[in-house]
This record gives structure tokens, C-alpha cells and sequence, in this order.
């Protein structure tokens, strides 16, 4: 049996939507997206932004599958950031529809869905609702001998300590797509957060066809021997940024490994990097404390232990609530990043 | 309509009435002023009134057969044949005696846990005979006798219980937690009611796949107060679910009476609040419990609409073996229900149709003991499963990750063995 869920919008933080034009301005010019390579073997491509690239990956499930429903609040008439736009349509009401507003409603409901045999394609309309499905997901959905995929927003490493479910973050549309088809078709409950803040700013050519990339793989973006950068999601393009600056600046040459999923993560990528350049930062938005990066510099100080040459360095969220007016402050940027690839190749 | 009138106050239904003429005068209605509001559908009033649920009689309690277990005049005698009803008699004792011997196992400490059936045989029997094999079954706990009706053996309900190597469930799960793909029962869970709105989102599958069968979601009173109740209750009657909605409303959640779990007119009054038919039924009373699923089963499938059934019945026994209900409750309350339990009811409607006597009640006794204790010592005797099992199925396929956690358990555990209790499991690979 399959189930298909949870679609989440990641970056919990723009709670009101007045706040959000300025932010996400704000944002756009401290991110600099840098497009994928798309391999000639996808073959055609069209140019889109991340939302028409979940679009086009749910059109896709929805017309391969004739199993597979779309729900949550506000999906039929396009979703609130326009994910299902046309989508009813195209496939009828009793397959792309609205739900009552009732999070751990839908989570369960999809569960149920999924129960049956059936795909079920939930969305969360912000991450910071998914907690009233908390119980659902984690005492059921991650429990149940079924797989199902789940398509919510991002407070990843809470889910990261559920085995049983998938989380996954893509960094672009090429790969939204990919990803959250391969999602959609594992046989595992999946949480597919979706940075927000590249929706409309991050534009690339994606395959028009119907491809996948592989869950549980990270992905090296650029080669290095110095020091290995590790992030996913938006913070993958601040980590490049910081790559190049500093091979500029500093003449030290940085691995940047996208992590792509969360859980199960990719150690093995992680661990021959890191044997090879003998640093590493890792670095995400989410608090520091028991964040993701925690499990991973856990990791390699077991598995790597004797090819370190300085401690592992994690440049995180701090541990506060997210600041809306200080959220400059806040984010792990490229300059927080830049000072501690600094520090690490000083170290000692 | 009729239901519904009758529940209210004479006044209330008079102002329906009242209405319905208006309707249907319709050249009387266009110059009436009507709340244009999306969210309801009713008429202005000038008076400042509040509805009080006092205003309302409480839902009477649906039954066919009395005490005796005659069909009270009036009542819907379903005429079963006897084999049939030979059946419930027998999942009904055979459920009680199970009980009784894995309840005692638990109090020696042989299984860990246990929750029995007693007093609630009936709702289990009736709704399971209602209903189509093929029709889905979501559980809280306290219906083993649905899977019991559906053909669940004595060696699997003992197996899950003591978590051995052919258990279903590879021993995972505390006892009574019991699932079966084969019979269409979903795996019961500990946290309540999460099942129904899962349920709910079940009976939409099956609409969609147009297979003519329903859910049925069985749920305690206690568990209706859940969030996930209102979830279900509402995304079922929005969406459309043919899905039944079956509460046993037996008196306690644990310790706490119902005066304290809700202060409506029970569950069955919320029903139509979310737009459901609903009814509620004797549950002691296994021919009245039968009529209503029948019913209900009927309306689900065929309009594709949620019904909801609150079954009124009493928990005789304790609320599991981790409670000691004399604590709350005096012995002479729980007597009372005994004498009326729905095995005594449904054994003197057999001795009534002469399909039943003592000396059949004590072979059947004996006979049933005897299949049991035989269940219980091949479960007793089995092994519990391999070690390794414990790693296996979080995914469908074991990540790296997983399995490396497994090899470190392996080969922790094989340097340390005298530590572990490798004799009482299937051999690691």
C-alpha cells in the first residue's frame, strides 16, 4: 500500500501576510540563486519558478495515478501560494478539494486515504500549522506498515526524530519537482517542506517531462578539499555564495553538499567529504540546539574522528523563537558562514 | 425529519412546521425578508431567545428485545436463522471466556497486559453481523469480538497477546492491539481516536473506487471528546464518506463518569449538529444493535453519507488490567448490569425459539474452555521473535543508517550474551 502526503511550506516566518511582501524582499537579496544544470538526458525543459514546479510535479501525480487526491484548506481554487492552481479543473472536484480546517483532520484523513491503497497528497498550508497533526504523524502516519507521502512547511528536525517518515527539502524548482515526485511515489510516509522563499525568486529551467531524483542522497554542488560545507534547502545558496567568497578571499577551496533529505540522511556523502578535506560547517536556519546539525557533527566525529583537523562547526539559528524584526541578525548568512570556514582552516 | 421532530419541544416544532408552509406558498415567500448569509439557512426572529439543550428530549434509546429476551410488541424481530444467531451466542461466549483466561493470565503476570469485552459483547456481534466482511473496520480496543465474528482464530488473538514469533504485529505492539489485512481490520493504536478521522478519509477511498462497501469506525464515549472526533465527524459529513460511526457509550473513560466527559444529551446529540443521521440503540440488546448497522450500512453506501450510532451499554469489567474500578464504582452497579448483559438476553431469546438449553450452555462451556487454554499454551510455548525484527519495517526498505544501528545491536548483544535473553527468541541471522 502507498500513501502520498504532507506538503509544507518551509521558513516559518511569515506568519502575516503584510509582513511578508517586505520580508520576502528582504530575503531575496541575501539569497543568490544560482540556477541547476539540467543534464541533456531530461530532455525538453520550460523555465519555472518553484511553485509551477510543484504544480507541475502534483499535475504529474495526479494524472499518473488515478489513485492519487489532493487536499487541504484552500487547494481547490489554486492554494494560497497558487501550488494547485488549476488543478481541480483538470482533475475534478472529488479529487482536488478542500478540506474543513482541521490539520490533524487532514493529516488523518490522508492517512486513511493512504489505508485504502489510495495516494493521498495532503498540504499544510503554513509549517507553523502542522503542530495539531503532531500526534497524527507521529504516533500514526510513522507507524503504520504503509508508506505515504506528507506535504507540509518546516520545522524539520522535530520530524527528524520520527523514524518511520522521510523529510525532504528541495533547494530549486528543477529539483522540487524531482524530489516531490519521488516522494509522492515512496512507499514511506514523506514530509515535503517547501522553502517559501524561493517560490517566486528562484526561476530555472525545469524537465518538462516526468523524471524523479533519488531520496537519501545527498548531492556535492561543488567540489572542494579544504573544508566541507554542508546545508539544504535555501541555505544551500548561501553556503555557495560563501564557497566562492571564499576561494576569493581566502584561497580555500570549499565542498558544498546540498543534504537534499533529512531523514534518512545521506551519511556516506557526508563522511568521505569530510575524510577528504578533514573540515567541517554545517549550517541551517533552524536553532542550533538538537537541530539537524547536531546529528550530523555527531556523526562525523565518530566516523571521521581521526581525519579531523579541527572541531565540526555548526552556524545555525540561535536558540530563540524566529525574530521577525531582527531576523537579519538572526539567519546563519554568507558573513557567518565566511567567519567560521576562517576560523576552521586557522584552527589551532 | 420524524426523528428529529420528535426530540424537540412542541414549540419548536410548530415554528417548523410554520416554515415548511411558507415554502411552499411561494408567492407569500418572495416579499418575506430572509437572511441572505452563505453560512446558514434560516429565518430573521425579533425575539432575544437562546436554545437550551433542555429545550430538547433527550435521543431515545432504540431496542427489539427486552430483558427477557422477547421481542418487545412493535419491536423489528430480524429474524436471523438459527445458525446464525447460534453464531453470536458463540462469538459472544467464546469472547467471554477468552477474557476470563487471558485476564487471569495477566494477573500472573504471563502477558503483560489485557483489556476485556464483558458487557459489550453485543455491540461488537451486532454491528459486525450488519455489516459486510469486506467492509473496512477501524477499532479503538474494546472490540475483539468484531474480528472474532469476521473469523479472527484463538491462536491469533493469543499470539498478539503474548507478542510471539507468529504474531501478526511481530510482536510490536502492547496486547489487545490487535489487526488483521486478511479481515479488513485496521491495527488498533493507543492513542484515542486518531482512527476516526483516518476512518473518514478510508470511507472517501472507497467511495472513490466505487466498491459499494463502507467504514465502520468504533470509538469509546470517552475518546469522542478527542479533537480528532470533531475532524472526523465534520470532514465525513463535508466530504461525503460512506462511513458508520459506531460509539459505545458505556459509561466511564477509565475512571471518569460521562457527567464529567460531556454535558450534552450524549454523543448521538452531536450528530446532527455535523449534519448526520444518527441513532441511538440498546447496545445490550444484540438484535437492536444489528437492525441499526443494517440500516445504517444501507444509507451509507447508498447515499454515500455518514450515519452515526451511539450504542448505550455498561462496562462491567475493569477499565484494563492496569485498573481497579471498585475505586470509582460500587460493586452493586456493576451487578446490576450483569443480570442484563447481552449474553443473557440473547441466551433466553434462543431458549424462547428452543434453540438452546442448559445442557448445550454447559457442553458449549466445557467445549470452549477447553479450545482456549489449548490457543493460550501453543501461544505460550512459541518464541518470541527474532531480535532483529525490531529494526525492520520502520521503512519498507531498512536505510543504511538503520541497519547499521541493527549490526552494532548484533554484535553488542552476541559479545554480551549472558546479558540478554537470546533463549526466549527465534535465533538472530
Amino acid at each position: 500500500m502507498s500513501w502520498k502526503f504532507l506538503r509544507c511550506l518551509q521558513n516559518a516566518k511569515f506568519l502575516k501576510k503584510n509582513l511578508q511582501t517586505s520580508l520576502f524582499v528582504h530575503r531575496c537579496a541575501s539569497v543568490q540563486y544560482v540556477p541547476d544544470t539540467i543534464s541533456a538526458a531530461h530532455g525538453e525543459t520550460t523555465r519555472m519558478n518553484l511553485v509551477q514546479a510543484v504544480n507541475n510535479a502534483l499535475d504529474i501525480a495526479l494524472s499518473t495515478d488515478p489513485s492519487a487526491v489532493l487536499f487541504g484548506e484552500d487547494v481547490a481554487f489554486g492554494g494560497v501560494f497558487r501550488c494547485s492552481v488549476e488543478l481541480k479543473d483538470r482533475y475534478g472536484r472529488d479529487r482536488v478539494f478542500n478540506t474543513p480546517l482541521s490539520e490533524q483532520g487532514i493529516v488523518a484523513f490522508g492517512i486513511g486515504v493512504a489505508t485504502m491503497g489510495s495516494t493521498a497528497i495532503a498540504e499544510i498550508q503554513f509549517a507553523d500549522y502542522i503542530f495539531p497533526a503532531f500526534d497524527q504523524i507521529t504516533n500514526e502516519a510513522a507507524k503504520f506498515d504503509i508508506g505515504q507521502e506528507i506535504y507540509l512547511i518546516s520545522p524539520e528536525a522535530f520530524f527528524a526524530h520520527i523514524p518511520g517518515i522521510k523529510v525532504v527539502i528541495p533547494r530549486g524548482p528543477h529539483q522540487a519537482k524531482g524530489l516531490l515526485l519521488s516522494c509522492i511515489r515512496d512507499q514511506n510516509p514523506c514530509i515535503f517542506f517547501e522553502p517559501k522563499i524561493l517560490y517566486r525568486s528562484a526561476i530555472e529551467e525545469v524537465p518538462s517531462g516526468d523524471y524523479t531524483i533519488p531520496l537519501g542522497q545527498a548531492e556535492v554542488l561543488l567540489e572542494g578539499d579544504d573544508v566541507t560545507l554542508i546545508g539544504y534547502g535555501t541555505q544551500v545558496h548561501v553556503l555557495r555564495e560563501v564557497a566562492n567568497m571564499a576561494e576569493e578571499k581566502f584561497n580555500v577551496s570549499c565542498e558544498v553538499i546540498d543534504l537534499r533529505t533529512i531523514l534518512p540522511w545521506d551519511e556516506e556523502t557526508v563522511i568521505n567529504s569530510v575524510k577528504k578535506t578533514g573540515r567541517c560547517i554545517i549550517s541551517h536556519e533552524a536553532p542550533i540546539t538538537m537541530g539537524v546539525a547536531a546529528e550530523i557533527a555527531a556523526t562525523i566525529q565518530d566516523e571521521c574522528f581521526l581525519n579531523l583537523e579541527a572541531p565540526v562547526m555548526r552556524i545555525c539559528g540561535y536558540d530563540t523563537p524566529f525574530p521577525h524584526a531582527f531576523e537579519a541578525f538572526y539567519l546563519p548568512d554568507k558573513w557567518r558562514c565566511l567567519e567560521a570556514v576562517k576560523k576552521i582552516v586557522n584552527y589551532g | 425529519m420524524a426523528l428529529l421532530r420528535r426530540l424537540l419541544s412542541p414549540r419548536i416544532t410548530q415554528i417548523i412546521g410554520c416554515q415548511a408552509k411558507q415554502l411552499s406558498t411561494s408567492s407569500k415567500c418572495q416579499n418575506v425578508d430572509r437572511p441572505q448569509f452563505p453560512g446558514s439557512r434560516s429565518e430573521y426572529s425579533t425575539k432575544l431567545e437562546f436554545i437550551k439543550p433542555d429545550d430538547f428530549k433527550g435521543i431515545p434509546v432504540y431496542r427489539v428485545m427486552n430483558a427477557k429476551g422477547e421481542i418487545i410488541p412493535g419491536g423489528l424481530d430480524p429474524k436471523l436463522d438459527e445458525a446464525t444467531v447460534r453464531k453470536m451466542y458463540q462469538s459472544m461466549t467464546l469472547l467471554n471466556t477468552m477474557d476470563r483466561i487471558l485476564y487471569e493470565s495477566q494477573r500472573q503476570g504471563r502477558i503483560s497486559f489485557y483489556m476485556t469485552n464483558y458487557g459489550e459483547e453485543g455491540t461488537h456481534i451486532g454491528s459486525a453481523a450488519a455489516c459486510d466482511p469486506q467492509d473496512v473496520v477501524f477499532g479503538q480496543y474494546r472490540e475483539a469480538g468484531v474480528m472474532m465474528w469476521r473469523g479472527f482464530t484463538l491462536d491469533q488473538f493469543m499470539n498478539q497477546c503474548y507478542g510471539n514469533c507468529e504474531d501478526l504485529g511481530k510482536g510490536r505492539q502492547m496486547p489487545v492491539h490487535y489487526g488483521s489485512k486478511d479481515l479488513n481490520f485496521v491495527t488498533i493504536s493507543s492513542t484515542l481516536a486518531t482512527q476516526m478521522p483516518q476512518a473518514a478519509g478510508s470511507a472517501y477511498a472507497l467511495k472513490r473506487g466505487d466498491k459499494k462497501l463502507c467504514v465502520i469506525c468504533y470509538f469509546g464515549e470517552g475518546a469522542a471528546s478527542e479533537g480528532d472526533a470533531h475532524a472526523a465527524f465534520n470532514f465525513a459529513a463535508t466530504l461525503e464518506c460512506p462511513i458508520i460511526f459506531f460509539c459505545r457509550n458505556n459509561g466511564y473513560a477509565i475512571s471518569t463518569p460521562t457527567s464529567d466527559q460531556y454535558r450534552g444529551d450524549g454523543i448521538a446529540s452531536r450528530g446532527a449538529g455535523y449534519g448526520m443521521d444518527t441513532i441511538r440503540v440498546d447496545g445490550n440488546d444484540v438484535f437492536g444493535v444489528y437492525n441499526a448497522t443494517k440500516a445504517a450500512r444501507e444509507m451509507c453506501v447508498k447515499e454515500n453519507r455518514p450515519v452515526l450510532i451511539e450504542a448505550m451499554t455498561y462496562r462491567i469489567g475493569h477499565h484494563s488490567t492496569s485498573d481497579d474500578s471498585s475505586v470509582y464504582r460500587k460493586k452493586g452497579e456493576i451487578l446490576s448490569w450483569d443480570d442484563q448483559s447481552p449474553i443473557h438476553r440473547l441466551r433466553n431469546y434462543m431458549e424462547i425459539q428452543g434453540w438452546w438449553d442448559d445442557e448445550q450452555e454447559s457442553a458449549w462451556k466445557e467445549k470452549s474452555k477447553k479450545k482456549v487454554m489449548e490457543a493460550f499454551a501453543r501461544a505460550e510455548k512459541r518464541k518470541k521473535p527474532n531480535p532483529e525484527m525490531l529494526f525492520t519495517d520502520v521503512y519498507d526498505e531498512m536505510p543504511p543508517r538503520i541497519q547499521k544501528q541493527m549490526e552494532s545491536m548484533k554484535s553488542h548483544c552476541t559479545q554480551y550474551k549472558e546479558h540478554y535473553p537470546f533463549d526466549d527468541h527465534v535465533p538472530m541471522t
